[in-house]
């Protein structure tokens, strides 16, 4: 398949993802936090560009996307591109993904003095 | 970004000026200009793990106002689309694809301390919902299922699903001022089991919503210290 040029004009999502519907893998979470590791560079595709400014501090996957106002998945795929070239890091949340699998209770007590301090 | 599965008006968009659909919502207020980067409130360089809280309802039942009333961040809306391809989803061109459903939810946060913030999301109760939620909310902590008295049966297939899916969660009756039923008569309403915890909330009130999570983190510590089973 050939990649979409820039001078096409299909889906604005698919030319944003270069044709890719899909995260090469499942390296993020909703809540995976996302920090910047270098500063855009000129050229640099806007949505990238944007992502590198935002997570300057730690953001999570899903702030992303509500502030690009992207689909979380299209938002995966751009993520995916700033990792494999190192211009991003990943802090993936510490909970199993495994269903049916209860947190450490040491987690949820920090959680509990966490909300009660609110 | 248009969704029949989200129960809150766009929170960048204008406030409507009738016809409010959540009946729980603040009372309305100017807009405030959201979204705009100058807008955000960045997490410390610190935050190292985030936890999810999803708080599910049907329609109108208040899920918003609850995330707004503990959230330190206005709450953000944003969407995920995929086609729905059985209980199985294959993403393959799914995202752009003609079928694809896109459902629409609602998030805040809270920073718990230097490094864990915990964000808790909004979601649709409805069906077709579902199927998106081991992909999004894998890993959750627990759930809140919100109900209004009015419309009980509303949560009937939520609490299916999270039993189904063995997410812990515990119920909160948002109060409307509807009809006054007992705790016992909401219990065998919702064919509740004896050990999931039932409160009450004005979904409104951030000392409730703080109650609320607090008594499903209580939950869930007692189920992970194998205090209830």
């Amino acid at each position: 398949m050939r990649r979409p040029g820039r001078d096409d004009t299909p889906d604005r999502l698919y030319t944003l993802t270069g044709g890719r519907s899909r995260a090469g893998s499942d390296a993020f979470d909703l809540v995976t936090l996302v920090v910047s590791e270098f500063e855009p560079t000129p050229g640099m595709q806007s949505e990238h560009t944007a992502i590198l400014r935002m997570c300057r501090r730690p953001t999570a996957v899903v702030e992303i996307a509500a502030e690009l106002r992207l689909p979380v998945s299209i938002v995966k795929i751009l993520l995916s591109d700033l990792l494999a070239t190192g211009r991003i890091t990943a802090r993936h949340p510490q909970t199993s993904r495994q269903p049916a699998r209860l947190p450490d209770p040491t987690v949820l007590e920090q959680v509990l003095v966490g909300l009660r301090n609110l | 970004m248009a969704s029949a599965t989200s129960d809150t008006t766009d929170p960048t968009g204008p406030v409507p000026a009738t016809g409010a659909p959540d009946p729980a919502a603040a009372p309305a207020g100017p807009a405030p200009a959201a979204g705009l980067p100058s807008d955000r409130t960045p997490l410390l360089s610190t935050a190292s793990n985030a936890l999810k809280i999803v708080v599910v309802g049907g329609f109108g039942v208040g899920k918003t106002t609850l995330v707004r009333s503990v959230s330190e961040i206005r709450p953000l809306n944003t969407e995920e689309t995929m086609t729905q391809a059985g209980q199985h989803v294959d993403d393959n061109s799914a995202v752009l694809a003609k079928s694809a459903t896109t459902v629409a939810f609602d998030f805040g946060r809270i920073s718990l301390n230097e490094e864990t913030v915990l964000y808790l999301f909004g979601a649709p109760g409805q069906e077709r919902f579902w199927f998106l939620w081991d992909r999004l909310f894998a890993g959750t902590l627990g759930a809140v299922v919100l109900v209004d008295t009015r419309r009980l049966a509303d949560s009937w297939y939520a609490i299916d699903r999270l039993e189904q899916h063995g997410t812990p969660f515990i119920v909160a009756r948002n109060d409307f001022g509807g009809p006054h039923y007992t705790h016992q008569e909401i219990r065998d309403a919702l064919d509740l089991l004896p050990h999931v915890p039932l409160v009450d909330c004005d979904a409104r009130s951030r000392e409730d919503g703080k109650a609320v999570l607090i008594a499903l983190v209580q939950h869930l510590h007692r189920l992970a210290t194998g205090q209830v089973y």
